[in-house]
């Protein structure tokens, strides 16, 4: 089973290369930390080095190795973009099916609710929320960016939903008297699975994008060492102005760049995975 | 327009609450920072009313009714805190054009190549050409602009030195006289290159992509077929045929892209230091500045939503299916 699976996303090359390198940066993120440890300590006498043998990457401005801060630098970012993207999306689905299985009032109100939410531009809203909130807390911050970003797919789940609970083995499934909750889960859901998990990988990419603009303009507290500080830092301290320093600012943007883009080209190969109808050739 | 209407009440009555009723209330700290320095509490509090334009002596929803007054009938947003004296209004008036100058030229700049090289795409599919643009499209509609453009300052301004950054600086140079003229026009432009060209680099590659698929599928109309028997020249079916059906679908997509344009000019701003409403928005974060906090955002969010009415407009009138629909 997942061997075929694999097998189906590889029929997509971008899509394949995507995974893998989605795959490995999280994987490195959650496993690196454990085998090189961070060390804060601050060395004058090796303040932006060059890359060599002993800092692949070279040296930020306190003389640190960079490539033990990229390593080390993920895990806060993944999680908080994930978890905003899965309360964004579980937002979404909720909110969407329900307005468009109960109608009514609930459907106009939830309606004019996420049409609102879309309008009022996100990063600005984001900003003013941050800033009177005074965020520390990961997970607050999953919850803020959740809050701005479901609106989007809330609207698409709605539509599909409500095409979707017309056709005829929904219908059928409701004449036989099945609660909402089968409706729902066994015959509507997996119909549109393949929108919602995708929906769920580029709403990681926008929590992503948001997250390291946030903490870029320093909204976010510099408490813990993550990609987002070290690109803040690094632009902050001037890093640009030589060549040796400017790894410090080029490593971080690099892997932030590469994960984006490897979670955009991923959903290709998801796509492939979630809709049998686009396996053609079989 | 109701629903525009209400997305700004929303928005201005939101940012009323946010000040008033969170914990660490910047009302309160403003107070209490002035008490500190010696001023009586009767002076304290009249100066911090004067600021956020509220009377603290009344009631919180008397407070937010003259504050709704005071923004939609007069324009009025309150003080500045760090510029003493300043009105937000004369600050947003100052910055604000100079956002919406830099975002409009990239949006018709990536646009409008994005189209083209869309349509190219759709006509050499499968070729070097499409699969060069398209790799290209699609990496860079996914890294964030921020990213791109301290890339730009890295390779561009520092590494290969194409241009001066220092001297872009700003939003236009200080021996240029201000006012309709060429060379302020020129000079205008000459210190946007650095967002324009981000903007256009980072935006250009989601029309490129959008334009491509939906030239494709218009490309199978029956019309076209039709045309294509009827014997057209193959220009003019390119253009009027298939290219102006295939333009519909994507100015619903403008609206939608102002929006995160203007909202992500506070990232683009602050890296080039172009004073615009974005970088004013991050200043004001800074420095705690409430008041133009709210004005700026309650700004930014009018001026999107405008955006989103005129894109609309606009659309209604290039789509005859809408235009005689409305009649």
């Amino acid at each position: 089973m997942l061997l075929r699976s694999l097998k189906i996303m590889t029929r997509n090359r971008m899509g394949f290369f995507g995974f893998i390198m989605v795959t490995l940066i999280i994987l490195t993120a959650y496993v690196a930390p454990l085998f090189v440890p961070l060390d804060n300590s601050a060395h004058v006498e090796a303040i932006y080095e060059a890359p060599s043998r002993a800092h692949p990457l070279g040296t930020d401005y306190q003389g640190r190795d960079n490539l033990s801060q990229i390593l080390n630098g993920g895990r806060d970012i993944i999680y908080v973009s994930a978890l905003a993207a899965a309360l964004s999306a579980l937002i979404a689905v909720v909110l969407g099916s329900l307005a468009a299985l109960l109608g009514g009032v609930f459907n106009s109100l939830a309606v004019s609710l996420a049409e609102m939410v879309l309008t009022i531009p996100h990063f600005p809203l984001l900003i003013v929320v941050a800033g009177f909130l005074r965020l520390t807390r990961p997970t607050s911050l999953a919850l803020i960016l959740a809050a701005v970003s479901w609106a989007g797919l809330m609207l698409a789940i709605r539509s599909q939903v409500l095409s979707l609970k017309e056709r005829e083995y929904v219908q059928a499934a409701r004449c036989l008297g099945l609660p909402i909750r089968h409706l729902l889960f066994k015959e509507i859901l997996p119909n549109m699975m393949s929108y919602v998990v995708i929906s769920f990988v580029l709403a990681m990419t926008h929590a992503m994008y948001a997250q390291v603009g946030l903490i870029f303009l320093g909204i976010i507290p510099l408490a813990s060492h993550n990609w987002g500080v070290m690109i803040s830092l690094a632009w902050g301290q001037g890093a640009i102005f030589s060549k040796d320093s400017s790894w410090y600012l080029l490593a971080p943007i690099a892997v932030v760049a590469l994960l984006q883009f490897s979670l955009v080209s991923m959903t290709r190969s998801l796509d492939e995975l979630f809709n049998p109808r686009l396996r053609t050739g079989e | 327009m109701l629903k525009s209407l209400a997305v700004i009440f929303v928005v201005t009555t939101l940012t009323f609450f946010l000040v008033r009723l969170m914990p660490g209330n910047p009302l309160d700290i403003y107070i209490n920072s002035l008490l500190v320095q010696g001023i009586p509490l009767a002076d304290a509090q009249e100066q911090a009313a004067s600021i956020y334009r509220v009377d603290l002596s009344k009631p919180v929803l008397q407070q937010y009714v003259e504050y709704l007054a005071g923004i939609f009938l007069h324009g009025d947003f309150g003080m500045s805190i760090t510029a003493m004296g300043t009105p937000v209004s004369k600050l947003v008036l100052k910055f604000l054009p100079w956002t919406l100058f830099v975002v409009l030229v990239s949006l018709i700049i990536s646009f409008s190549i994005g189209l083209l090289l869309g349509m190219l795409m759709a006509y050499r599919r499968e070729t070097w050409f499409d699969h060069i643009l398209s790799a290209f499209a699609s990496i860079m509609s996914s890294v964030p602009n921020y990213l791109v453009g301290m890339l730009i300052v890295v390779y561009f301004c520092v590494r290969w030195k194409l241009l001066d950054f220092s001297d872009l600086r700003g939003s236009h140079s200080p021996d240029v006289p201000v006012g309709f003229t060429l060379r302020f026009f020129l000079d205008a432009l000459y210190h946007a290159t650095l967002p324009i060209l981000t903007y256009v680099v980072t935006t250009i590659g989601h029309w490129m992509l959008v334009m491509k698929s939906s030239t494709l599928a218009t490309m199978g109309e029956d019309y076209v077929t039709v045309a294509r028997a009827r014997g057209l020249r193959d220009g003019r079916i390119t253009l009027a045929y298939v290219g102006r059906n295939a333009v519909l679908p994507l100015f619903t997509q403008l609206a939608l892209s102002i929006g995160s344009v203007v909202g992500g000019s506070i990232l683009i701003e602050t890296i080039f230091t172009y004073q615009g409403i974005g970088q004013q928005l991050n200043l004001a974060m800074i420095s705690r500045d409430y008041p133009v906090m709210q004005g700026v955002f309650i700004i930014i969010t009018a001026s999107v939503v405008t955006a989103n009415l005129l894109a609309d407009l606009l659309y209604s009138r290039l789509d005859p299916r809408i235009r005689v629909q409305g009649r």
